[in-house]
């Protein structure tokens, strides 16, 4: 059965068009201000969105998810007001996925955390620091659940290996479009658009790019060759340190000219990737 | 016990929990490790810096008068302490920098806790050309200032790190960050056997030449093995490294001592072994304080050495399988054995090392005069002279 993640997905294929997914993590700037953010991106036209795990060791991320993060632990959330974020978005019909660092899965329980997953009607989730070779446990349990596996590649991974970690992925290839850590770039890297490439000779999955992607010109711009445009620090700087309503009147003109440059990329004819479906979990 | 080559492994502990873009890197180092380790050259290189850089081999002193507060047990000290730079830290860290040298980079980073591996790196760093930028918690920048002023010193830059508790873990996470960044032209001197393969194994192999010294040197003295070898415990390099020979002798008890803090039932402590439980930390799976969610708990501990939420892989495989003992020491057991070392000895001891003091004190009372313990006296404590006047109150 096919994910929810994966239905939208394939349907921006379908309409020869890249889908934007947002980034935030539960509980900032508070657990209720979090899913008001969400609403604003779904209601933007946001096609997915990625609820963050905060975690005390965030060594992917940069200042301002850091912040965030540091925040939302601060506020004293825990895994279960992760999952309950999880809901709201799902509940509101939106694709959603959880990205979150190893320990906090491995403490909750393997199996229990994907099942948890699916049971807040969640597509799956995103492991960055969980490498190939610790993988097996996860993804057994992740088939169980009937959820996706999405495992991030950077420029640096060599061929041999795009091929391995790529066979594990479902739902979305997270291509990192730097080496570096999660934040704001005055442009996005011309590694990105190459590791895009490398991807496609090797998979037919649909391909995310994320790591520095913040401006509506940004966006436009990968999204005439990725699948998928993530954008997630420039969301969450819209909300540091302000008063919330405010932050989110900030918040939805930003997810608004996102959305509409994403989808006024011009991009070329669906020969190249579309036609490929997007797969399901295997 | 040596760990699966390709993964790095410790029973279930070890591994990579790395970010993909790290990975390249560390298979580059994994099997530039397993090349050099019996390249002629490298050994020869490495160990003539040990002879004529370092001071090698560190000279075994007998503690007679310290004895008479251990049972009258034999008291032999591994003097770490007077190696070039002060602490143990150095034989990794010359191994990682001239493995830097190879790999034609020309910047190296580092963590530190106490400032004694970011010393050390700065030292090699300045020996062999290479730019070097130490990362240390704001908090530990204070309580080590004299180390700070020393990395200055060497033409390091500093860079006080201001996140989460402001200490050693928050150094890792942003040397990793730099690193993750930067992979390409630096190589990450991780100062402790603990992050992803093949940091573990490697820093381990660095160290060994201290338990490789000493078990022959306690031989020649004594005619035999020692009942225990004893050496402090954060991350667990000098631990390793003095162990690591005896692993094989199932007669010679292994323990590490740990920063007990307040006290294991304060919940004030640095004891991820004796007062933790299995997790992912810092790239690899071991005992490590956390909370019910899996994040990081701070730890607390006087030795900024030892203030560390986690431990070394392989200390957790030996914990696991009963080679080794790890037992907690208070910060005030710690500063008891830190003054009696003076004023029996006229050492003056770092303050983690004063934490293996205070256990061989008592192992010693618990097996009598006709013991052997060999203790690594991993540092000095010239680093901790202002700490421990504002202790016991002489500042």
């Amino acid at each position: 059965m096919q994910t929810s993640l994966e239905r939208v997905l394939h349907q921006a294929r379908g309409e020869n068009r890249a889908a934007l997914i947002g980034y935030i993590p539960a509980g900032f700037p508070t657990v209720e201000g979090c899913k008001r953010a969400i609403d604003v991106l779904i209601d933007s036209g946001f096609d997915a969105v990625e609820i963050g795990y905060p975690y005390s060791d965030p060594v992917m991320d940069g200042p301002i998810i850091q912040e965030a993060a540091d925040q939302a632990l601060r506020n004293g959330v825990k895994a279960k007001d992760v999952l309950g974020t999880l809901h709201h978005a799902t509940e509101r019909g939106a694709a959603a996925v959880v990205m979150t660092y190893w320990n906090p899965i491995e403490q909750f329980g393997v199996d229990k955390f994907a099942h948890a997953i699916a049971q807040a009607g969640g597509s799956g989730v995103i492991t960055p620091d969980l490498s190939f070779e610790q993988a097996q446990p996860w993804n057994q349990s992740a088939a169980r659940a009937g959820i996706n596996t999405i495992y991030v590649v950077a420029p640096s991974t060599t061929d041999d290996r795009l091929r391995k970690v790529t066979g594990i992925t479902s739902g979305f290839i997270y291509a990192a479009s730097l080496m570096g850590v999660t934040g704001t770039r005055t442009s996005v890297s011309n590694s990105a658009q190459e590791l895009v490439a490398r991807i496609r000779q090797v998979s037919d999955l649909p391909v995310a790019v994320g790591l520095g992607v913040s401006t509506p010109e940004q966006a436009r711009e990968v999204a005439t060759y990725a699948d998928g445009v993530i954008i997630g620090s420039a969301l969450i700087k819209e909300l540091l340190g302000k008063d919330l309503d405010k932050g989110l009147v900030g918040l939805e003109e930003l997810a608004l000219s996102l959305a509409a440059a994403t989808r006024s990329a011009n991009r070329e004819s669906p020969g190249v990737s579309g036609a490929k479906e997007a797969r399901g979990v295997k | 016990m040596t760990a699966t080559i390709d993964t790095g492994l410790f029973g279930p502990y070890g591994g990579r929990y790395v970010p993909e873009a790290l990975i390249a890197a560390l298979d580059e180092l994994a099997k530039m490790h397993q090349e050099l380790k019996n390249d002629r050259s490298f050994v020869a290189e490495l160990s003539h810096l040990h002879k004529t850089y370092s001071g090698r081999p560190s000279i075994l002193t007998e503690a007679n008068r310290f004895a008479d507060y251990c049972g009258g047990a034999r008291i032999l000290l591994k003097r770490e302490d007077l190696n070039h730079t002060g602490s143990h830290k150095i034989n990794n860290v010359l191994g990682q920098a001239l493995m830097t040298k190879r790999m034609g980079k020309k910047r190296v980073i580092a963590e530190t806790g106490a400032g004694q591996h970011g010393v050390a790196s700065a030292t090699a760093a300045a020996l062999l050309g290479l730019e070097c930028v130490v990362y240390m918690g704001e908090e530990d920048t204070k309580r080590q200032a004299l180390n700070v002023a020393r990395m200055r010193l060497l033409g390091a830059t500093v860079v006080p790190v201001t996140a989460g508790s402001r200490t050693l873990k928050d150094a890792i996470n942003e040397a990793m960050r730099d690193w993750v960044t930067n992979v390409e032209t630096t190589h990450y001197i991780l100062g402790t056997v603990a992050g992803p393969h093949p940091f573990p194994v490697m820093v381990r192999d660095f160290h060994r030449i201290i338990g490789d010294e000493a078990r022959a040197q306690v031989l020649e003295l004594t005619g035999a093995l020692p009942t225990a070898v004893l050496a402090c415990v954060g991350g667990g390099s000098n631990a390793i490294g003095i162990f690591y020979p005896f692993i094989d002798e199932k007669s010679v008890r292994l323990i590490g001592l740990e920063a007990g803090g307040d006290g294991l039932e304060t919940g004030r402590h640095a004891s991820a072994i004796s007062g933790g439980r299995p997790g992912v930390l810092h790239g690899a799976r071991s005992y490590m304080l956390q909370d019910e969610d899996g994040q990081t708990i701070e730890s607390h501990s006087i030795s900024a050495g030892l203030d560390y939420p986690g431990v070394g892989p392989e200390h957790a495989h030996l914990y696991d399988i009963g080679r080794a003992e790890y037992w907690p020491i208070t910060d005030k057991e710690a500063m008891e054995a830190f003054s009696l070392l003076c004023r029996t000895e006229g050492i003056i001891p770092a303050i983690e090392t004063a934490h293996a003091l205070a256990g061989a004190i008592k192992l010693g009372k618990e097996l009598g005069p006709n013991s052997t313990l060999l203790i690594n006296l991993s540092g000095r404590g010239d680093k901790d002279v202002q700490t421990a006047a504002e202790y016991f109150g002489m500042a």
